[in-house]
């Protein structure tokens, strides 16, 4: 057995496209740009970018869906390219959103079919089948078709699809995109579980809080490559000499978003929109107090709460990340 | 596995309200079609000839477009994705598809045969019963295995429908299963002969009309396997290229 479940080696991937028929134009993306990690046996490790830096890249490259155009990975010891039936035997692939089911069949129908696809046997189907259909409780609705499905139950029977054949290596892509709180909550502690059976997981995921609860490693990738990578808790050094303001406001346009990152000491500023309330997040140097200066940007706009706090891992994630963001900036606001 | 995908894809296909609605207009109108040009040409004696053909019009164009089609809509369902990442030959994942729209096409026979026989009074006189059921599944099973060659190139075009669309009428006309091939120019005559579509329709029209079924539903089984294995061979060799290009999915 390999010592690591996931090894890549300044792996790329360029998507070359072309349109036009009579003065064809060529276009080529760089969307993975040389990354270089190891996952052992039986870690959870977090992925975590931006839209389009390039996470969904490494994972079909990982997971043998794309060919890498330079640069080497392995799963469980086995190459992606060139070993591919070895590699699909022992991993599954879970991805976020309504796609990838059969609608129009039921999710037993679901389940009966990918397990025939995924070398599952005859006599085991049945057991193994009902065992998942407990585990991401639709039991009881396993017999009802996937389009009445809400996007939570989708979810859970894709995390069931995944699991099927008992995968060694686990890839999740952005798991609980649009799932509820409640959804999401168990959608985490399936995932913990799995990882504490010795299944090795790769998670892709916005959302802070669940890498920050599940992995034990993460990696920042942006621009397609990594940025940053190691626990949790050293991740957030990256954000070490900073401090937090959060001002709840009503109203801030762009042009006051742009003055108040020019400010001095001011080194992140963004807003995040939930229904009518917008937050102001300014990331500023710790021994520097921008708190006067930014409310004084503010004259005119209905303000709410004013907080002041140490940084989190998702700070030092926009920290990290904010650090290749292309310049100029204004910064854009953000629908929560 | 050939059989529970089969199983599932052609319930995934049957329940379709777009599938259930164009397989209960598309056989009146050829139905209609056929019946008016057989009576036009004088020729209202062969008017169960004729609903047969327009019955195998329809199995070819769910063939096609089943085909064709499913590779595409296994794209956007983004399954496409998830059937070729099983530990399996590429062939063996996509042929009970094509089957399945195969299976589904027989109700495109059944269909014109009964709205022929309804609309039209044409008598279900069929001269080998037995071997006309016969003769029908192996046709749908030669076509079904014509699918996956023709699968197999639509896995790499992300437009397969455009290549779709031309293929329905040549197809049907040089096959002549409406249309006898004695009537068309001699240069489709080579193209025809290598096509199991006539040679399938062939057997059908001789179990319904008389004739010899076995000879031509033995060429149409032997030449459709042959495309089976060069379509098995081609999707391996498309699914790597398909993999290269990140053509398996839709982004």
């Amino acid at each position: 057995m390999s010592e690591y479940a996931i090894e890549a080696a300044g792996l790329r991937r360029t998507y070359r496209s072309r349109t036009g028929w009579l003065r064809p134009q060529r276009r080529e993306v760089e969307a993975v740009r040389g990354v270089d990690l190891t996952v052992g046996n039986g870690e959870l490790f977090g992925l975590l970018g931006p839209n389009g830096a390039g996470k969904t890249t490494t994972i079909k490259l990982l997971n043998t869906l794309l060919i890498p155009t330079a640069g080497t990975a392995r799963i469980c010891g086995f190459d992606v390219v060139d070993q591919t039936r070895e590699v699909r035997r022992r991993i599954g692939y879970v991805f976020g959103g309504d796609r990838g089911l059969y609608d129009r069949l039921s999710a037993r129908d679901n389940l009966r079919y990918f397990a025939e696809l995924y070398g599952v046997p005859g006599r085991e189907q049945k057991r193994r089948i009902a065992e998942l259909l407990e585990l991401v409780r639709l039991d009881g609705r396993e017999n009802e078709r996937v389009e009445g499905y809400s996007r939570g139950m989708r979810q859970r029977l894709h995390i069931a699809r995944g699991l099927l054949h008992r995968p060694q290596v686990l890839f999740l892509d952005e798991p609980s995109i649009g799932v509820d709180p409640v959804a999401a909550r168990e959608l985490r502690q399936t995932v913990a579980d799995l990882a504490a059976t010795g299944t090795t997981v790769l998670l892709t995921t916005h959302y802070m809080a669940e890498a920050d609860e599940l992995c034990g490693r993460i990696a920042v990738i942006a621009n397609g490559e990594i940025q940053a990578l190691g626990t949790p808790a050293e991740l957030r050094h990256h954000a070490d000499g900073r401090q937090v303001l959060e001002v709840e406001a009503y109203g801030v346009s762009d042009a006051q978003l742009a003055a108040i990152h020019v400010l001095p000491g001011v080194r992140e500023a963004s807003v995040t929109v939930t229904g009518a309330t917008q937050m102001l997040t300014v990331q500023s140097d710790a021994g520097v107090d921008v708190q006067a200066d930014v409310l004084r940007e503010l004259d005119g706009v209905r303000l709410g709460r004013v907080t002041a706090r140490q940084p989190t891992l998702e700070d030092a994630y926009v920290a990290i990340v904010n650090r290749v963001a292309t310049p100029p900036r204004p910064l854009e606001a953000v629908a929560a | 596995m050939i059989g529970v995908g089969l199983l599932l894809h052609t319930k995934q296909l049957s329940r379709s309200s777009f599938e259930i609605a164009t397989a209960l207009i598309v056989p009146v109108v050829q139905a209609t079609l056929a019946v008016y040009l057989f009576r036009a040409g004088d020729e209202p004696g062969r008017l169960l000839e004729a609903a047969v053909g327009a019955g195998l019009m329809g199995v070819w164009s769910s063939v096609l477009f089943g085909s064709g089609g499913a590779i595409q809509r296994q794209r956007w369902q983004g399954t496409l994705e998830m059937i070729m990442l099983a530990p399996r030959a590429p062939a063996l994942m996509i042929l009970p598809i094509t089957l399945a729209t195969a299976v589904t096409g027989t109700y495109a026979m059944l269909a014109t045969l009964l709205w022929g026989r309804l609309l039209y009074g044409i008598p279900l006189h069929f001269a080998h019963p037995l071997l006309f059921l016969i003769a029908v599944p192996g046709c749908i099973l030669g076509l079904g295995m014509f699918g996956l060659l023709l699968a197999s190139t639509f896995v790499l075009m992300r437009n397969a429908n455009a290549l779709t669309n031309t293929l329905e009428y040549p197809i049907w006309l040089v096959s002549g299963m409406l249309v006898p091939l004695t009537v068309l120019p001699g240069w489709t005559g080579p193209i025809a002969a290598a096509l199991p579509t006539t040679w399938g329709a062939r057997a059908v029209h001789e179990a319904a009309s008389g004739g010899p079924v076995w000879p031509s539903l033995g060429i149409c089984l032997a030449i459709s396997l042959g495309c089976l294995v060069v379509g098995a061979l081609m999707m391996t060799y498309v699914e790597r290229r398909a993999r290269a290009a990140a053509t398996l999915a839709l982004a």
